[in-house]
């Protein structure tokens, strides 16, 4: 800490994140061998797959997928992947609920996680806003009537396709990413919760290395 | 309390009070919960 350039303290201060050899363990707590803690990593996954679809979308653009059918295909894999997001992260939502993942300074993970569904849902919505058909055309005006009636919408028009369709390919994918990225740096640090019942040798918290904050 | 709408366009709808689900709405939340069920009770087999 007593270095005066501003690399060196921040490269410390990423190595001091995550305890030494834990930002890609090889093993884990034997309580970890359960198909629940599947459910995470099942997420990332589907939402890389989300992303790539993604970004084979925006290259077409937005009406691509009504004018080729390698782009109806495409679409279709950016549909059905963030169907399987949201089920795996539903799914990891209940097991890390009824374990109560938040005990031992797992707060923020577990309110990264919270804010990164409720993002995700905002990032569907703008989604379905944007499939250039009568269809989103309708679902904007029914989302402006949901949004008007509890006070919101000021700064943001869902009857403006171009402001919807940059909020879903731009703005709000990047506040899920972050989120993702710092959920899961979070869960590396602090380690996996151990179960409820856990006794003995089984401490509720991952030892915090010394003079770092939670 | 169950009500079926079966226009030419509409999916059936289980429609209880406030809430107002297609079946395979249903159906999906269904199996989800099977599925995290499954997952508690199947052995994990991992490497030693």
């Amino acid at each position: 800490m007593s270095a005066t350039s501003w690399t060196v303290r921040t490269r410390e201060r990423l190595s001091r994140t995550v305890p030494p050899g834990q930002l890609l363990p090889d093993r884990q707590p034997v309580y970890v061998a359960s198909w629940i803690y599947v459910f995470g990593v099942l997420t990332v996954a589907a939402f890389l797959v989300v992303l790539a679809s993604g970004a084979a979308l925006a290259i077409g653009g937005a009406t691509w997928w009504h004018v080729s059918s390698l782009g109806h295909y495409v679409n279709s894999v950016h549909l059905w992947s963030v169907e399987l997001f949201f089920a795996f992260m539903v799914i990891h939502l209940w097991g890390q609920f009824w374990m109560a993942a938040w005990r031992g300074r797992r707060t923020l993970t577990w309110i990264t996680g919270v804010v990164a569904f409720v993002s995700s849902i905002g990032t569907a919505f703008t989604g379905y806003l944007s499939q250039a058909n009568f269809d989103s055309q309708w679902i904007s005006t029914q989302a402006k009537d949901g949004l008007n009636s509890i006070g919101v919408g000021a700064f943001f028009n869902v009857l403006n396709p171009g402001q919807m369709l940059l909020w879903h390919v731009v703005l709000l994918p990047f506040v899920v990413g972050v989120l993702v990225v710092v959920h899961v740096l979070l869960v590396r640090r602090h380690g996996v919760v151990p179960p409820i019942d856990a006794t003995g040798e089984q401490q509720l918290a991952a030892p915090r290395p010394e003079g770092e904050r939670p | 309390m169950v009500i079926l709408v079966t226009g030419p366009q509409s999916g059936a709808y289980l429609h209880w009070g406030v809430l107002n689900v297609s079946w395979t709405n249903l159906a999906i939340i269904g199996l989800m919960v099977v599925v995290f069920a499954l997952a508690l009770l199947l052995p994990f087999r991992g490497e030693r």
